[in-house]
């Protein structure tokens, strides 16, 4: 019996979801015994039109990173759906926009600006990449940029996610050994929809550091804080963690090591927006008895769309500025 | 979201509140909406009605549930404020679990805010269409049920908290009557006559002291404080701070040596007001329940002269042990009770502050207060009203109303009794000095029974009254012919010109104020202040002695300013509110509660200190919060902190609430979906 197909795919993302399968080590092989990677262009040398070729629902599972910023990156979504029994949206691009979303604030033409004719860019012609643009060769052509940043689930159907920026990769060697457990017959396949290679809870109930009723009078960035306590959680010291509003399964990585939970394994569980329930969740405990003293803990956040939204703003509520919301692709 | 609403069979109830709603929303296509265009979504009734609140409005509904099947009701009406018991109820007796029904607020959110019809109608379609998706996801709720404590805590001894403990005493339950004075009587116990019928105020209040002061289910606690209020209704525990009297309350007898023998004389700024002196040790005055004086450290020469001074009192207190402890200490006490009832009183308006009338700047001016404790025969003139060299009565007296009431520089509201005391005061004025009186009013409030009469009787008495807001209260003459010695300035209004009133006496009747630490003592008991600083009833007509805290009851002064009749009936109507919970003997509460899930819980503690009702606790071997289901009021401001979403509310699920704003959106242009 052939072995059952598998893909990757890297839509609009950083890489960091690759590397991270990689970091798997020797489990890697434990992948190529049990599946054939049909298509994974960041290890193997696969066309587009090779996966257009298959039939439909021939790869088993398909491992989609990055969101959906591009034209190629929604036909490819839109291909893989097809091709694949199982679409698992992988990483906090694909799940919920992560820092490509952040886009989402400026409608496209701000983006351009920013990016090709700030005075932090050197391009004294104001060239713009274009969608074609004729060359002695012929016509080169790019994929257009989307009005805004979607994650996967806004555009296809997903059968399963799995969190993290990038996932963790003793959570991705748990999520294989399902799914190799699922073909050798030894397991059924979870529930459709499902939050894999996960926890249930917060980042706090994985965080050792002790904790206390919270009463937040400051905030500030690292570096302007005195040197924080090595076991008292980093918020009741003043520095903005998400851990509490952050899906458990890093075994919080990041305050273990005195650094605040930047929030990137997405919602908790039933939590449709994680920037509004950290926000409110930071506002209820602002300890203020005037208006004066709220202006002064929110000065400690320089910049809050990016702090409580810096994974999830494309999956919010808002998705995305509405300008570039209303704009035609 | 799965969508588990199919099988539901919803009855839409519009109401006209007579023309309430039915004069701006048109009813009758509201109704029609629901039946036609929420055909699909369950609807299966859609009636408007007169007045849906009625017996037959609500026999409707409950023969709509018996007769079509319903399994969720909404009625488009008023607020859930109003009449979410009422439609619960028909719900409830038709066998239909109440929490089954929603109501849609259609004339507050409606009706009363709008005039153009074509917008109210479409609003209030909108509206409906929300509480119909929201209904199709209610779940059943049961009430939950709690038994109730008997007793009841009083707080404040004056003539409110003093109806409030006598009636519920006489009707055979225990209460705790809590004063922060040495002695019950409040304000009530410092004034002269009562106004309009002049019945002395000592004589109609002393027997009620008395009366709570021996009454076998009256527990008074005097010179004491509540400090801290733990549970819910039916089951509050108390713990009452006990100044120390240093006096033996169980072997003093009350024989008044010690206080003849103590050789301090202090200024009495408490009972007589500032104009009379009081000794090192006390009892605010005569008749004071219970008869127990209490020492004041910071003027008896024991402490203050070095330790061992003087010892007067002790050496000739005649009881058997000592009366007199030196180094008594401060107790706390303990109290369970089921109810409690705040009749905290008033504090009076600081007269100095208006610095142009001169109280505490000029000496002949004086508060009324001040007067009132000269017209008492048992106050420090012995009855005589004098200027403030103690012995000429004066021969043209000034009594200027509102004096911080109704000014938009001190506080906004009418006082209330100011008008009436004025009038009282320049009656006893003339009556016991033959003075020349004037009243300088803004407007005269005399509304309840015989107050007005009693205006009549005083101005053919020949009170003079000047319709003005007084400018300025002068003791410099304009010239070597005016003689004052204090000059009224005053724009005479009716008159319409300038007139400078020269009189011997000021009298300032200072406005009634919430006490001053009503903010922090309303927090103690989880009661809200008005910004004023008023305790806020939970309705402000139909409810007045409820607050949104259940079990925790106001009535007073405390509530707002009113007159001794208001101030007995709201002590009584709060008594008949507590008889009420005692007799069921068991209390359901509403079971729109917060509760944890523990395997979301990370234990990150942000919402244990924001919880209004003390019903969060932290699980330290678990690392999980804990919410007390009978101390939760479901007011879910953890509900909303908690960041892990570990927190939910039964009845306000998100997919309710979801479901609901979407549907509230029914016409407004959806955000355009990208390609």
């Amino acid at each position: 019996m052939s072995k059952p197909r598998f893909a990757m795919y890297w839509a609009a993302a950083c890489g960091g979801c690759e590397i991270a399968v990689l970091n798997i080590d020797e489990k890697v092989l434990e992948l190529d015994a049990h599946f054939d990677v049909a298509f994974w262009p960041a290890a193997m040398d696969v066309k587009y039109k090779d996966v257009e070729a298959m039939e439909d629902q021939s790869i088993l599972v398909t491992l989609f990173n990055g969101s959906i910023r591009t034209d190629e990156n929604e036909h490819l979504a839109r291909l893989l759906r097809r091709k694949s029994k199982l679409l698992v949206a992988f990483g906090s691009c694909a799940n919920e926009g992560c820092i490509p979303g952040l886009a989402n604030l400026s409608p496209r033409e701000q983006i351009f600006e920013r990016a090709y004719t700030s005075p932090s860019t050197e391009n004294p012609d104001r060239i713009r990449p274009q969608p074609a643009c004729q060359v002695a060769e012929g016509t080169l052509t790019l994929p257009p940029l989307q009005p805004v940043v979607r994650t996967l689930d806004q555009v296809v159907e997903v059968d399963y996610h799995v969190p993290g920026c990038p996932p963790e990769s003793h959570q991705i060697a748990a999520v294989l050994d399902v799914l190799i457990a699922v073909v050798k017959g030894e397991a059924q396949l979870p529930p459709k929809g499902a939050v894999l290679g996960a926890g249930n809870s917060t980042v706090c109930d994985e965080c050792p550091r002790k904790r206390d009723v919270k009463r937040i009078d400051k905030l500030a960035r690292i570096q302007e804080l005195p040197p924080l306590a090595t076991d008292v959680c980093l918020l009741e010291q003043g520095l903005m963690c998400a851990g509490p509003a952050t899906r458990s399964g890093c075994n919080s990585r990041c305050p273990n090591v005195g650094a605040p939970c930047i929030g990137c394994y997405g919602a908790a569980p039933d939590v449709l927006d994680q920037g509004a329930r950290l926000m409110t969740a930071i506002a209820s405990v602002v300890e203020a008895q005037e208006p004066e003293d709220i202006d002064r803990v929110l000065d400690g956040l320089p910049d809050p769309a990016g702090t409580f939204y810096r994974f999830g703003l494309a999956h919010s509520l808002l998705r995305a500025n509405r300008a570039a919301l209303a704009e035609k692709p | 979201m799965a969508d588990n609403t199919q099988q539901e069979r919803v009855g839409v109830y519009v109401c006209h509140c007579g023309s309430n709603i039915a004069g701006v929303v048109d009813v009758q296509s509201v109704a029609r909406f629901a039946a036609e265009d929420l055909k699909g979504r369950g609807v299966v009734v859609a009636r408007d009605y007169t007045f849906m609140c009625s017996v037959t409005g609500q026999e409707l509904i409950e023969q709509d549930i018996r007769e079509q099947g319903l399994t969720r009701v909404v009625v488009a009406a008023c607020s859930p404020h109003l009449h979410e018991g009422t439609f619960r109820g028909a719900c409830g007796r038709a066998g239909l679990n109440p929490y089954l029904a929603e109501m849609a607020s259609i004339r507050e959110h409606v009706a009363w805010v709008h005039t153009d019809k074509a917008v109210a109608t479409a609003k209030a379609k909108a509206i409906v269409n929300g509480a119909v998706e929201r209904v199709l996801r209610n779940e059943p709720l049961e009430a939950i049920r709690v038994p109730i404590e008997a007793g009841t805590l009083v707080v404040g001894g004056g003539i409110a908290g003093l109806q409030t403990a006598l009636e519920i005493a006489e009707a055979g339950y225990p209460v705790h009557l809590v004063e922060r004075e040495p002695s019950i009587g409040g304000h009530m116990a410092q004034f002269d006559k009562t106004f309009p019928t002049l019945d002395c105020a000592a004589c109609i209040l002393t027997p009620k002291m008395a009366a709570a002061g021996s009454h076998p289910h009256i527990q008074l606690h005097t010179w004491s404080e509540v400090e801290k209020v733990e549970g819910y209704v039916g089951n509050y525990t108390v713990t009452v701070k006990k100044k120390p009297r240093y006096v033996l309350e169980d072997v003093c007898t009350g024989c008044g040596i010690c206080i003849e023998k103590c050789p301090v004389l202090v200024v009495d700024e408490a009972h007589d007001a500032g104009i009379g002196y009081r000794k090192a040790i006390y009892t605010p005055f005569a008749q004071a329940v219970p008869n127990i004086p209490v020492l004041d450290p910071d003027t008896c020469t024991y402490y203050v002269g070095g330790k061992g001074g003087c010892r007067a009192c002790e050496k000739f207190c005649p009881t058997e042990p000592n009366s007199i402890v030196f180094d008594q200490q401060e107790e706390r006490i303990t109290l369970r009770v089921g109810n409690i009832v705040l009749a905290t009183g008033w504090d009076l308006f600081d007269a100095r502050r208006i610095h142009q009338y001169g109280y505490g700047r000029l000496a002949n001016v004086f508060t009324n207060l001040e007067l009132e404790r000269m017209c008492n025969a048992a106050g420090p003139t012995g009855g005589k009203v004098v200027l403030r060299d103690g012995q000429t009565a004066p021969a043209r007296v000034g009594i200027v109303h509102c004096v911080g009431s109704r000014d938009r520089n001190y506080n906004n509201w009418c006082s209330s009794i100011c008008c009436m005391q004025s009038v009282k005061l320049a009656h006893l004025v003339k009556e016991r000095t033959g003075a020349e009186v004037f009243n300088f009013y803004i407007d005269m409030r005399t509304p309840a029974k015989d107050y007005d009469e009693f205006y009549q009787r005083v101005l053919d008495e020949g009170v003079h009254f000047i319709r003005g807001k007084v400018a300025e209260v002068s003791d410099v003459p304009r010239g070597p012919d005016e003689q004052g010695p204090l000059f009224v300035q005053v724009e005479d209004t009716l008159a319409g010109l300038q007139r400078r009133i020269p009189v011997d006496m000021v009298v300032l009747s200072a406005g009634l104020e919430p006490r001053r630490d009503s903010k922090a003592v309303g927090k103690t008991f989880g009661i809200a202040c008005s910004t004023n600083g008023w305790f806020i009833e939970k309705h402000a007509k139909l409810d007045p002695i409820a607050t949104m805290t259940e079990g925790v009851f106001v009535a007073g002064c405390a509530q707002g300013p009113k007159d001794i009749p208001a101030s007995v009936a709201q002590g009584a109507a709060a008594a008949a509110r507590v008889l009420s919970y005692i007799r069921q003997g068991e209390l359901a509460l509403e079971p729109v509660r917060a509760s944890v899930n523990e395997a979301q819980c990370s234990g990150c503690r942000l919402c244990n200190g924001l919880c209004p009702f003390n019903a969060i606790s932290f699980i330290e071997e678990r690392r999980v919060t804990e919410i007390n289901a009978a101390l939760c009021q479901g007011c879910g401001t953890c509900v909303a902190a908690c960041p892990a979403g570990a927190i939910s509310g039964s009845g306000f699920s998100n997919e309710q609430l979801l479901a609901q704003i979407e549907g509230l959106l029914l016409d407004v242009a959806r955000v355009p979906e990208p390609a």
